[in-house]
């Protein structure tokens, strides 16, 4: 899946990303030098010209991102699971006795272990896509895998007791 | 009366109507450059009432208003990304120097004002109002157009043109003999090329001079260190504003940022007084004989500079409304051609050239965001989409 993402450079305002969709429109978002950002969508009858422009807050800008990053895991994780067969998502929540509490995901070794990828850890309302191994497992943690049955009991095993 | 207290009056009292033409020029969406000149004009000699007393605050005021112009325009630019730029545009830029400056040298050379006043002139008309014209795109809503980079890669160009062309008119208007002039003029360049090449290199080390968190030392620092090279380019005939401005490119990062902060709000003041001392200097009843002149100038020389948008637009692959855009937003022109008029008025070139710049700068400032509003209304779009069918017919 490629997406085209074009960088402008706009000298003494910012700069410009373009994002031109499969269905031929472009959305862009300007970065001003003083950290205003401004998220315009293009005129169908003029390709050059934004219809319209909207100014976005700090607080705006990071709901908006969440709201499109969140929905864009969740629905890449249904149609990867919809679409082979054995293989699975699942969400897994850490367990409060869990010996992973409070060290980081990379100590699990759940990919060496059990051929699972942990494609997101759900922590509250925030969702982190591809998790580092250097990402703290922390009480509450929801954390989303993806891989073939006996694999996904596997690490629910480790996550809960440690390795076997 | 005693002198500083008639001092303060004149002062207090034209700083007031300044804000109070400010506010109208906002409510009517155009630049207050120009009221600021009218303001000038009408206080000025052959005004109706001369101002005596303040004459010598609003001539320092006004050097220090051109200095920190152009330090807070380089302060916008990084030198690499001036560099960047050139390397890119070239071509729009030198369409932009052909098109715009020829018409004003050949005006200047028909009413016999001499060469000295044909390449003053050229840069009048040559340079659009990056304040101005920035200012606009943002109010229009342009800013995530596709024509917009253009239009700021020609603004960029002509800012760097300016730090060649100012240093060669300050040399040109105090040479006397042709062998002097060229070597005033050599010296001028070497020196803006010096400059910039420090800046471009050692740009992060002259920033490390200054600290970014505490605003007090930073703007004295800043100030200093401006009005020290401004001074020092003078004196080498390297005007003072391109010593300026050349600060400004060397300043980078968060100094650079927290600089143009603390700064802002002494330019606008003393740009304000800039512009009110251009007017006070003009002879206002010169302005009317300049007035058919400059209109014809400005007709003409807004057409290039729609053709330059145009064409530059055009080389960018941008759609017909696109090059329209960029062409007549880039018609205004402002604070550069004032700074450029007022360095060869300053310097004895034919005083006829200051009520004519400032008719010039009044119309196209004035014209100018009009103009650049057309592109969005309905009838320039339906004309635009008739066009478009014709040509498939």
């Amino acid at each position: 899946m490629s997406v085209r993402i074009e960088k402008v450079d706009l000298p003494g305002i910012g700069v410009r990303h373009d994002l031109l969709t499969e269905s031929g429109r472009r959305l862009s978002v300007v970065s001003h030098r003083d950290g205003e950002r401004d998220l315009a969508l293009f005129d169908l009858d003029d390709p050059d010209a934004s219809s319209d422009s909207v100014p976005l807050s700090d607080d705006e800008a990071a709901a908006l991102a969440d709201l499109l990053g969140s929905s864009v895991t969740m629905s890449r994780l249904t149609s990867l699971a919809g679409d082979a067969a054995g293989l699975y998502t699942e969400q897994l929540s850490l367990p409060t006795d869990s010996p992973y509490l409070n060290r980081p995901l990379g100590d699990t070794k759940a990919r060496t272990r059990t051929r699972v990828s942990i494609v997101a850890i759900v922590r509250g309302e925030k969702v982190i896509p591809s998790p580092t191994p250097a990402e703290v497992l922390r009480p509450g943690d929801v954390i989303v895998a993806v891989g073939i049955r006996e694999g996904l009991d596997h690490l629910a095993r480790i996550v809960a007791h440690g390795p076997d | 009366m005693h002198q500083t207290t008639l001092i303060l009056i004149e002062v207090g009292a034209l700083l007031l109507g300044m804000s109070l033409l400010g506010r109208l020029a906002l409510r009517i969406g155009i630049s207050p450059i120009p009221f600021y000149l009218v303001v000038g004009l009408f206080f000025g000699e052959g005004g109706l009432v001369p101002f005596d007393a303040s004459e010598d605050f609003f001539e320092v005021g006004s050097e220090i208003g051109v200095i920190l112009l152009l330090a807070l325009l380089g302060l916008e630019y990084t030198a690499q990304e001036l560099f960047a730029n050139l390397r890119q545009s070239k071509a729009a830029g030198l369409i932009d120097a052909t098109l715009n400056a020829v018409p004003g040298a050949l005006l200047a050379l028909v009413l016999g004002w001499g060469p000295v006043a044909a390449v003053a002139l050229a840069g009048i008309t040559w340079v659009s109002s990056s304040g101005v014209v920035a200012k606009m795109l943002r109010d229009l809503g342009r800013l995530s157009n596709r024509e917009t980079p253009v239009v700021l890669a020609i603004l960029v160009i002509e800012d760097l043109a300016m730090a060649f062309y100012l240093p060669i008119l300050a040399a040109l208007v105090v040479g006397v003999s042709l062998l002097q002039g060229a070597v005033a003029v050599a010296v001028a360049v070497a020196v803006v090329a010096a400059i910039l090449f420090v800046a471009l290199r050692f740009g992060s080390v002259i920033s490390r001079i200054f600290t970014p968190e505490h605003p007090e030392p930073l703007l004295l620092g800043v100030l200093g260190l401006t009005m020290l090279v401004a001074g020092l380019a003078a004196e080498v005939n390297v005007s003072s504003a391109v010593g300026a401005f050349l600060v400004g490119i060397a300043l980078s990062g968060r100094v650079a940022r927290q600089a143009s902060q603390v700064l802002t709000p002494l330019r606008d003041l003393f740009a304000a007084v800039f512009f009110v001392f251009f007017g006070l200097a003009t002879d206002a009843r010169e302005l009317l004989s300049m007035l058919v002149p400059a209109a014809l100038l400005a007709a003409a020389t807004m057409a290039t500079k729609v053709a330059t948008g145009y064409l530059a637009a055009r080389r960018n692959g941008i759609g017909v409304p696109g090059r329209w855009r960029a062409g007549l937003a880039l018609t205004p022109r402002g604070e550069f051609s004032i700074v450029i008029a007022g360095l060869a008025v300053g310097a004895g070139v034919e005083p006829r050239l200051a009520p004519l710049a400032t008719a010039y700068v009044l119309i196209t400032v004035v014209v100018g965001p009009f103009l650049a509003r057309i592109p969005d209304s309905a009838w320039f779009k339906d004309a635009v989409r008739r066009q478009r069918l014709a040509s498939r017919a």
